[in-house]
């Protein structure tokens, strides 16, 4: 059977959909911290707000283009659904692409702008990650609920505005922790408890208002017997949830030790929570409208990118840790000399 | 307006505003890959002063870059569906093909390049130069062989109405891909030519005379005496493989409304598409003919061959004029520049206010160029295969219209900030470097 699948190459479009979900995840951790880092920024001074911002100016570029990545993918793969996603989302998405504009640019021009203008450029860094996130958020919402229409399903995607949004925070947040000192770390710690409750919080009113706008998700969810392997999924949630609590009670330790570990553990959150969604409407691309299968583009194109990407992936991988490890240690000021 | 027309509209700016950057960074790359090396070479110090004023404004334009360059990329799915459905087999792993070994390349060394000169052995920052020069110029590479193969597909064939690859090599090199790519880099070098030539004018205006300035200028004015010939060459070839593959671009490039032996060259005309005839036409007899067929009575087919299937004949036919307008100007200011490097003279004021004056003397060839390109190609999207009212999105007009007006504002504020803060970035050089060497007279 399985000979049937690879000859029919019918394992193609199951491939894509995972390296789609992969990039997917990679965007949301990596630029995670990057647009958390922005939306943080509005709370720091001067020179803080400046080693905030050098602690991400070598990455976001990398950052953003899994997004160009998982985008150019699903339009490749599965040009249908990317069609029907992006007409259904036209309007968040041409925020969120302004909001990526004016973030984008910021980096640069609040540096290179006589100093009276500085403040306008740190304000469209803040504004710009914020309509990042929130119409990230929002667009997952919409799209988890197959786009449906009214009131209560708007909520719904309100919600996951603000999960989406309070996620990316904490992750702005532990990477400060992990690439900063003194006050700014204190401070980073202060701002990662806050994001971690409003994080819960948001998931909470996610999973209350789900019901009322589509049963689909929780017929999914409690049908047995996944629910108990399921269960696991939002239990370890919360514990990791209760884990970072304490740890950020604890921290900073003398010699710095652990600083990395609130950020491991906000992957991991990030990791369980991906992977819950996703299990929610698998089969489909498009949650109760369209599905893997269904949508897919020829088999000879898919191979060759797919080659492509086997290549290239390997050797992505190898230069990313190597920018990585140039810039290891505590963020100090950027400057090209 | 209807959806249709508004979306090309939105599309036509949204890739008018990105390629403003790209056509900066591909050459600017490079050039700065020079100066690192004539750094290397030399360790004359003004290499390096070179490098890092030319690094700011390379990363702003980067960015600029990147995040236009992040709007294309959600405009196929939100405004041209029908386009992916087509010819996604095509396309797909082109873009693919960009993203993977162009655009993370670029970001990930960018990093290096702009942030670890002290970090990193040198030959490692060199590298990182070079590996981002290198990375733009895939990035325009697998985007051009797209672009070209939708003027002139190749090594594919048509299955239930939608493209499917037979031969990939066909497809990347297609017939007008090598002209196109050729055309495009040169472009870049002349664009980035007269920038750094703009620029540093400025700052000898402002009395700036540090060597990097005069070292700069030669530089500057240099690549684009040597450039611009070639551009030339480049272009009247381009224009031969037109005339194979979409000779109604072509005609209408020429306004040429009936095929005729001897076609002459037409200096000035206002084309009238509902009489069918051009006003005021000014033209050299028989030049048309010998440059496009290389017989001074050859035959040139007119637009009375494609009735219903030509492009709008005035867009055409005036930004084709422009382009090479701009390109002579290019010309006679570069090669003026030679006599005075020459001679071994300090330019006169006038020539350096005139360099000023067309610092981005390069955007305007480039767009010109590009609507000869792509107006040239209506009314199809891919030629011969899809037309682009096949293409359109079911968004409604209301929704387009609001996000154009939000792009257009952006860009028209973005390009304000931009041009601003490199003449900003020009003085505060000038004002440091002024100081510290007193070279003032
Ligand atoms: C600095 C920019 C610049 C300059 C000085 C020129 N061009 Fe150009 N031209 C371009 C920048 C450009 C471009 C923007 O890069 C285009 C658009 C698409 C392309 O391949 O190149 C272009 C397109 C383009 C086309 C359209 C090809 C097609 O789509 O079928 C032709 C025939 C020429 N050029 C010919 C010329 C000639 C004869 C020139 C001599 C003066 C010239 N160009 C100067
Ligand atoms: C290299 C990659 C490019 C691709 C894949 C591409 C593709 C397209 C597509 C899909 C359309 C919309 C459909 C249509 O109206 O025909 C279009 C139109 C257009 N493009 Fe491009 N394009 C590219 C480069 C450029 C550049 C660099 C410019 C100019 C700066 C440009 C200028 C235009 C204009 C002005 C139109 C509108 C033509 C019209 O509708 O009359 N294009 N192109
Ligand atoms: C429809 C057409 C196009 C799409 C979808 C597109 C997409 C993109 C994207 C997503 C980026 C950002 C990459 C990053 O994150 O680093 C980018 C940058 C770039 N694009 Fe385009 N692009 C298009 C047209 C063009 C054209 C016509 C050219 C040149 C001929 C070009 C050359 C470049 C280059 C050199 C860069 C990298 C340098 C820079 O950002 O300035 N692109 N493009």
């Amino acid at each position: 059977m399985i000979h049937d699948l690879v000859q029919s190459g019918q394992w193609l479009p199951f491939a894509f959909a995972l390296l789609i979900g992969v990039s997917m995840l990679l965007y949301a951790i990596l630029d995670g911290y990057d647009l958390g880092v922005g939306l943080l920024s509005r709370f720091a001074r001067g020179a803080e707000r400046d080693r905030m911002i050098a602690s991400i100016g070598p990455f976001w570029d990398a950052n953003e283009t899994w997004l160009v990545l998982g985008v150019g993918l699903l339009l490749v793969a599965f040009p249908r659904a990317h069609g029907d996603i992006l007409t259904h989302l036209y309007l968040p998405v041409s925020g969120m692409i302004l909001g990526l504009i004016f973030r984008g640019v910021s980096f640069d021009f609040r540096k290179k702008v006589p100093p009276d203008q500085q403040p306008r450029w740190n304000a469209a860094f803040f504004w710009g990650s914020l309509i990042v996130t929130l119409s990230q958020g929002y667009m997952v919402g919409r799209f988890m609920i197959g786009f449906q229409e009214g009131v209560a399903s708007q909520l719904y995607a309100v919600c996951f505005a603000l999960l989406v949004t309070s996620g990316y925070a904490l992750m702005g947040s532990c990477w400060l922790i992990l690439k900063c000192e003194h006050d700014l770390q204190r401070r980073a710690i202060r701002w990662a408890r806050i994001a971690i409750w409003l994080m819960a919080l948001g998931a909470v009113l996610t999973s209350l208002t789900a019901p009322f706008v589509n049963t689909r998700i929780y017929d999914r969810m409690l049908a047995f017997p996944e629910v108990t392997l399921l269960l696991a999924l939002p239990l370890v949630s919360v514990m990791l949830t209760v884990i970072m609590h304490v740890l950020l009670g604890a921290l900073p330790l003398p010699g710095d030790r652990l600083a990395w570990l609130p950020f491991a553990l906000a992957v991991m959150i990030f990791v369980l929570g991906f992977v819950g969604l996703v299990y929610s409407f698998y089969p489909y691309i498009i949650p109760g409208r369209l599905r893997i299968v269904d949508a897919a583009s020829a088999p000879e194109s898919l191979r060759l990118i797919l080659w492509g990407t086997a290549v290239v992936m390997p050797v992505l991988a190898g230069y990313t840790v190597f920018a990585y490890r140039v810039f290891k240690g505590k963020a100090h000021d950027l400057s090209y000399d | 307006m209807d959806p249709l027309t508004l979306s090309r509209i939105q599309f036509a700016a949204n890739i008018s505003f990105h390629i403003l950057f790209p056509s900066i960074t591909i050459g600017l790359g490079w050039l700065l890959v020079f100066f690192k090396l004539r750094f290397l070479a030399t360790r004359a110090p003004h290499w390096m002063e070179l490098y890092f004023f030319f690094t700011k404004i390379f990363a702003l334009s980067f960015s600029l870059g990147v995040v236009s360059g992040v709007t294309m990329s959600f405009q196929f799915g939100t405004n041209w569906p029908g386009y992916m459905n087509t010819v996604g087999n095509i396309a797909g792993p082109l873009l693919a093909y960009e993203v993977l070994n162009a655009f993370f390349l670029e970001a990930t060394f960018l990093g290096i390049m702009l942030f670890a000169f002290r970090r990193v052995k040198p030959w490692v920052h060199t590298g990182a130069t070079i590996l981002v020069a290198f990375g733009t110029t895939m990035s325009a590479f697998w985007i051009l062989a797209l672009n070209s193969w939708m003027h002139t597909p190749a090594g594919y064939t048509m299955i239930d109405g939608v493209a499917h690859a037979v031969d990939w090599v066909a497809i990347v090199f297609n017939p007008s891909m090598p002209y196109r790519f050729a055309h495009t880099l040169l472009a870049s070098g002349l664009t980035v030519a007269f920038l750094t030539a703009g620029l540093l004018a400025y700052r000898a205006l402002r009395g700036d005379r540090g060597a990097a300035v005069a070292t700069g200028l030669r530089c500057a004015i240099t690549l684009g005496a040597v450039l611009l010939p070639l551009q030339v060459l480049v272009g009247d070839l381009h224009g031969v493989n037109t005339r194979d593959y979409q000779p109604q671009k072509l005609a209408a490039m020429e306004a040429l409304w009936e095929s005729t032996h001897g076609a002459p060259m037409t200096l000035f005309a206002l084309p009238d598409e509902t009489t069918r005839t051009s006003r005021y036409a000014l033209e050299i007899p028989k030049l048309g003919s010998l440059l496009i067929t290389r017989d001074p009575n050859g035959y040139v087919q007119g637009l009375n061959e494609f009735p219903g299937l030509h492009p709008p004949v005035a867009p055409v036919f005036w930004s084709f004029r422009v382009m090479i307008g701009t390109g002579l100007a290019m010309g006679l200011v570069s090669w003026a520049g030679l006599v005075w490097l020459w001679r071994r003279r300090d330019f006169p004021r006038l020539y350096s206010r005139i360099l000023v004056a067309m610092t981005f003397s390069g955007w305007v060839a480039t767009l010109s160029g590009w609507y000869v390109t792509e107006i040239g190609r209506q009314p199809w999207l891919v030629q011969g295969v899809l037309k682009a009212r096949d293409a359109v999105s079911a968004v409604p007009g209301t929704q387009v219209a609001t996000t154009l007006a939000a792009y257009l504002l952006a860009y028209v504020g973005l390009l304000a900030a931009y041009i601003a803060s490199l003449f900003y970035l020009a003085r505060k050089e000038s004002d440091s470097s002024g100081a510290t060497k007193g070279a003032h007279p």
